[in-house]
């Protein structure tokens, strides 16, 4: 039960993944000016990174580790991602038309997104569990768990973040300042409240 | 020759990857709280991106139009698992900074974007220039925003103890996401008061030559 807790509060704030980690900035930044895009991308990112490390954990622990090729684990795992991205975006096109025309578009941005090959790589490493100051033994629950919760910390700061950036829209800036500039700045303020997570 | 310096130059300033395209945007955010590691990364991605550039653009008539992407992942992996192979044999430091963002220079959008905006429509030599032109855009970006961050949030430069004060906000993520943001600021800011001092030369001169036509 203290692992459970102890994984979820470090996934979703202490560790947060784009305000502590810098991983995912690229649709951070692009994808975050209207709310509903946001949430979008957020969950098709939730969905993809908890999908990936469900297949690439065991693949690593049980067949590239034993058989001593796991100096390829970046070969493999960029290419299970890609496909299982295709893979998805198929399928949502024929069960969901209406969430494959709200969501399909942020799928292909996500195999470029570096949140889900690095949650793929982080839960792969030694000593994961004690690193985020868990207990317990390492295992595919765990790190499945991981993965979604950090998906979900994910969604959060980018929700927050295009909140914020609608109210942007209402001001008046220098030309040098508009866009990325400003949007960063703001960013910068997010992760000074996410800082106080830290300290607990 | 005058087509491989526009190249460099769009690759170091007016296209800078960091500045002007903001692209590659995690590993600089994460990296430049350290001089080190910045410099480290940013000469690790020229290496990856000259050597890319040069493959793929030697490729670019075999690999069909369909399956490129993948390709050009396959490319960009090898190359990044032997740049990883060398660095934790050779410079283990170096290796122990960079830490997982080494392997995620495989998603870096500055190398795949280098590929499909550029590798795969010229020559090799266009696109060697090109791969070393960016990666010393994206390096100088990344170095000297390691320096600025690290002089503020440790007191010293590349390691070196220079004063005794410290931020500690430039030493964490808020930080470098401030420290980006308005380099992006004065740096467009910059760009664009060339840019006008430049136009308004232009119209001087234009306007001399009327004058002295008329005369």
């Amino acid at each position: 039960m203290s692992t459970l807790i102890a994984i979820v509060l470090s996934a979703v704030l202490t560790d947060n993944f784009i305000t502590q980690q810098t991983y995912g900035i690229c649709p951070f930044l692009g994808v975050s000016k209207k709310t509903s895009s946001a949430l979008g991308m957020g969950v098709a990112v939730t969905v993809v990174m908890a999908l990936a490390t469900l297949v690439t954990y065991p693949l690593y622990v049980y067949v590239m580790k034993p058989l001593n090729f796991a100096f390829l684990e970046i070969i493999f795992f960029i290419f299970i991602i890609a496909s299982l991205v295709q893979m998805l975006e198929k399928i949502i096109q024929k069960l969901s038309p209406s969430l494959y025309n709200s969501m399909g578009i942020y799928l292909p941005l996500i195999t470029t997104n570096c949140a889900v090959l690095g949650v793929t790589e982080l839960v792969i490493g030694d000593n994961f569990l004690s690193a985020i100051g868990a207990a317990g033994t390492m295992n595919i629950g765990w790190a499945v768990l991981y993965a979604f919760f950090a998906g979900l910390g994910f969604t959060l700061v980018m929700v927050i973040m295009s909140g914020l950036r609608e109210k942007l829209n209402y001001y008046k800036m220098p030309k040098a300042l508009a866009g990325f500039p400003v949007a960063m700045v703001t960013a910068s303020f997010i992760c000074m409240a996410f800082m106080v997570f830290s300290f607990i | 020759m005058n087509k491989y310096k526009k190249i460099t130059l769009d690759g170091l300033i007016f296209q800078n990857p960091t500045f002007m395209l903001v692209l590659g945007t995690c590993p600089t955010l994460a990296l430049i709280k350290s001089a080190t590691s910045a410099a480290g990364m940013g000469l690790t991605v020229i290496f990856i991106l000259t050597l890319s550039n040069i493959i793929i653009s030697a490729l670019r008539k075999v690999i069909p139009n369909a399956v490129r992407i993948p390709c050009y992942i396959v490319v960009i992996a090898t190359l990044v698992t032997f740049a990883r192979m060398v660095l934790e044999k050779f410079l283990p430091d170096l290796y122990e900074s960079l830490g997982a963002f080494l392997t995620l220079i495989v998603v870096n959008c500055i190398i795949l974007g280098r590929a499909e905006a550029f590798a795969s429509k010229h020559t090799v030599a266009e696109a060697a220039v090109d791969g070393i032109a960016n990666g010393l855009g994206f390096t100088f970006a990344l170095t000297l925003m390691g320096i600025i961050c690290e002089f503020l949030g440790k007191g010293s430069i590349f390691g070196l103890k220079i004063m005794n004060f410290k931020i500690e906000m430039f030493a964490s993520s808020a930080g470098t996401f401030l420290v980006y943001g308005l380099c992006i600021a004065v740096f467009v800011y910059v760009l664009d008061g060339f840019e006008r001092a430049r136009r308004v030369k232009a119209n001087k001169l234009a306007r001399e030559n009327l004058l002295k036509e008329g005369a």
